[in-house]
């Protein structure tokens, strides 16, 4: 098992710029997700980890050791592709033993091992198959095992449930979990799914247009996004944007938004008079007659014991979450309230989040 | 109101319907292999027979188009027959009712190995190359991709044959005339380009995650090449082995300009037998049917393969 370490890395396919100095660190044992949406940069990362792709700058580190130019088969890692890439002219047992051949393991040990990952992986009775009869499910079992088989330093995934349907796809986070947790190896996981990253990852990367925007815990993400790009990509709904013009001093804990004062975590950093953008998660929007935002209700999704409001305000449309024992009607008036320790205030122009009170103890990495 | 009944799927064909395609194949059958038979049945005939008018399709069957198919024979006088010994087997005992002896064993042997020789020799280096330059068009970035496939395809948009005098010309200031090498350079020449484009096909099918996951698994590019990617090809590899070993063992035109004797091929050989006193039908029938065996046995052998080769693309696996 290793660290990761990417540093700076950056991939151009002639005048598309996919990857532009990406840097994060994959600690020992801990399981990272790139999150973002398709054509973010984060498939082409992981495959210049795994020496699929050479990076045109930047360097990649396996235990310190830099390994940016190094062959594929030389990394000692093992890689799980979305579409399983089973052999199909092999049966489960000559797949799962494929990368033990390679090494040149006896046909005994080899055998010993590949019953082992089946057993971990509870295909023990498929081991005779061919691949091309398998579910879903069970073809992802066995590119796993193949994984798994070689005890390598890391463990690559490309989307590896995106091809399951629903149901399948969440028992197979948990065993995916439950497996992680039992070998401790070191994971980047590549994923456009925010449930999925949210369920499984220790630590998440989130990404657009090439740039990590983010790197930290799931909660720090969906709590205190680090720009307005992650702030609306993780959660469903979205959070809530409201522009305003403004500027911010250090230690100032509220900002003025139309005619009203609205209370903020506390500025750690000062901002002159620009754009700015105050964000607001759907579940700290409350409903009070006397609230500092008022508009009128659009409509509501019913979502069994919560429901979502929209409200059309001057700020545009705003979502709220709220218990689904009340009703509303469409056209009514509602005053909207903000609950000030979770609010997040973003600079326009950069997309940057300003240093808030909200940021406090929480390590940036 | 009352529901229909509809006991007959729509999207199957109809009894009716199955019943007419079947008798067109048939039909088809028939016309294809009426020629063939043909060919087969005057093998066995007597050369009278094989020219009688009205033709005989029920006859008394001979071996001695294949006996003159195999030997040469010289015609002498009763008496100096009579004089030898008891006939050496019975070719020689079918000549001698013909006034004639077994002078030899012909040249038919020798011409058929020069044509396995040739045409498996050019199958296999035709798919070899084929396959190898079909995978690099096929994975990499090759600078001018497109001119050069196009360049490969362009080749035959003639028929071969037009350029037969230049290549006549330089097998022989190059000393390549009348060679078996000669002619196995030849038909691969022709062949390549057949297998490059339909061997690209099949290999662009294949997902390059495979040999990615090879390759990560720790082996090296032409190892995953070789243990991935060909098991997975043998459809596409079979199919085009027996394209280019068709063109190869058929070619005639190459073969009449290029070879003379060391290492002719059969087809300009075969004609050459009705020469040799009369119009030996039955032995040409013989050489024929026998020249035909080596491609069905492959045909045979590889048919699995061929079906589901011809309609690649069609039918995701």
């Amino acid at each position: 098992m290793a660290q990761i370490k990417v540093e700076a890395l950056d991939k151009s396919f002639g005048d598309f710029h996919a990857v532009k100095s990406a840097s994060f660190t994959v600690e020992d044992g801990q399981f990272l997700c790139l999150l973002g949406p398709s054509g973010c940069g984060k498939t082409t990362t992981l495959r210049m980890i795994a020496g699929l792709e050479l990076p045109t700058a930047g360097t990649i580190r396996l235990d310190g050791e830099d390994v940016t130019m190094n062959r594929a088969s030389a990394r000692d890692i093992a890689f799980v592709f979305q579409l399983f890439a089973l052999y199909p002219h092999m049966n489960v047992r000559r797949n799962i033993g494929f990368p033990l051949k390679c090494e040149g393991i006896g046909a005994a040990e080899r055998d010993r091992r590949v019953v082992e990952a089946a057993r971990i992986l509870r295909i023990s009775h498929l081991l005779d198959r061919s691949v091309s009869g398998l579910a879903g499910g069970d073809r992802q079992r066995v590119a796993l095992g193949r994984a798994i088989v070689r005890k390598p330093k890391c463990f690559l995934m490309d989307e590896p449930l995106g091809a399951l349907d629903t149901e399948m796809r969440e028992a197979m986070i948990h065993e995916l979990r439950a497996l992680h947790d039992r070998l401790g190896a070191t994971t980047v996981y590549v994923t456009h799914d925010q449930l999925e990253a949210m369920a499984m990852a220790d630590r998440i990367a989130v990404m657009n247009n090439g740039v990590v925007e983010q790197v930290a815990s799931p909660r720090d993400i969906y709590d205190r996004p680090a720009s307005l790009f992650v702030a609306d990509f993780i959660g469903s709904p979205p959070m809530n944007f409201l522009p305003f013009r403004g500027g911010l001093q250090t230690g100032a804990e509220a900002i003025r938004l139309g005619e009203r004062d609205v209370a903020i975590p506390a500025a750690r950093e000062a901002m002159a008079e620009s754009e700015l953008v105050l964000g607001v998660r759907p579940e700290h929007v409350r409903f009070t007659d006397r609230g500092m935002v008022r508009g009128e209700v659009y409509g509501t999704e019913y979502l069994g014991t919560t429901q979502i409001v929209t409200v059309t305000t001057s700020y545009g449309a705003l979502k709220a979450r709220s218990p689904s024992s009340r009703s509303f009607r469409t056209g009514e008036t509602v005053g909207l309230d903000f609950r000030p320790d979770t609010l997040s205030i973003f600079d326009k122009a950069s997309g940057r989040a300003i240093r808030t009170a909200l940021h406090e103890g929480v390590a940036h990495g | 109101m009352t529901s229909a009944t509809t006991a007959h799927s729509v999207v199957e064909p109809s009894a009716t319907t199955r019943r007419f395609a079947g008798s067109l194949v048939v039909l088809y059958a028939v016309i294809t292999m009426i020629p063939l038979v043909w060919i087969m049945l005057t093998a066995f005939k007597s050369p009278d027979d094989a020219i009688s008018y009205p033709p005989k399709v029920l006859f008394k069957p001979s071996l001695e188009g294949f006996c003159n198919l195999f030997t040469t024979r010289s015609r002498q006088t009763p008496e100096f027959i009579r004089s030898l010994g008891p006939p050496q087997g019975m070719c020689d005992d079918i000549a001698r009712s013909r006034n004639m002896v077994v002078a030899g064993p012909s040249n038919y042997v020798p011409r058929f190995v020069n044509s396995l020789i040739i045409a498996f020799g050019s199958t296999v280096l035709a798919v070899a190359l084929g396959t190898l330059s079909a995978y690099g068009f096929s994975r990499f970035r090759v600078p001018l991709k497109d001119d050069l496939l196009f360049f490969i395809l362009s080749t035959r948009m003639m028929p071969p044959i037009a350029v037969a005098i230049p290549i006549y010309l330089m097998y022989r200031t190059i000393g390549l005339s009348d060679t078996r090498l000669g002619m196995i350079l030849l038909y691969t020449s022709v062949n390549v380009s057949l297998a490059v484009w339909l061997l690209k096909g099949f290999i662009d099918e294949i997902p390059r995650e495979y040999e990615e996951a090879a390759m990560i698994d720790g082996y090296t590019r032409f190892q995953a090449f070789v243990k991935v990617v060909l098991p997975q090809a043998t459809t596409g590899i079979a199919a085009t082995a027996i394209f280019c070993l068709i063109f190869a063992w058929n070619e005639y035109a190459f073969a009449v300009l290029l070879t003379s004797g060391n290492a002719q091929t059969a087809p300009p050989f075969i004609p050459i037998i009705i020469g040799e006193g009369g119009q030996d039908w039955p032995a040409v029938a013989a050489g024929t049917t026998l020249f035909l065996v080596p491609i069905v046995v492959f045909t045979v052998l590889l048919r699995k393969h061929l079906l589901r080769g011809i309609t690649f693309g069609a039918v995701r696996k």
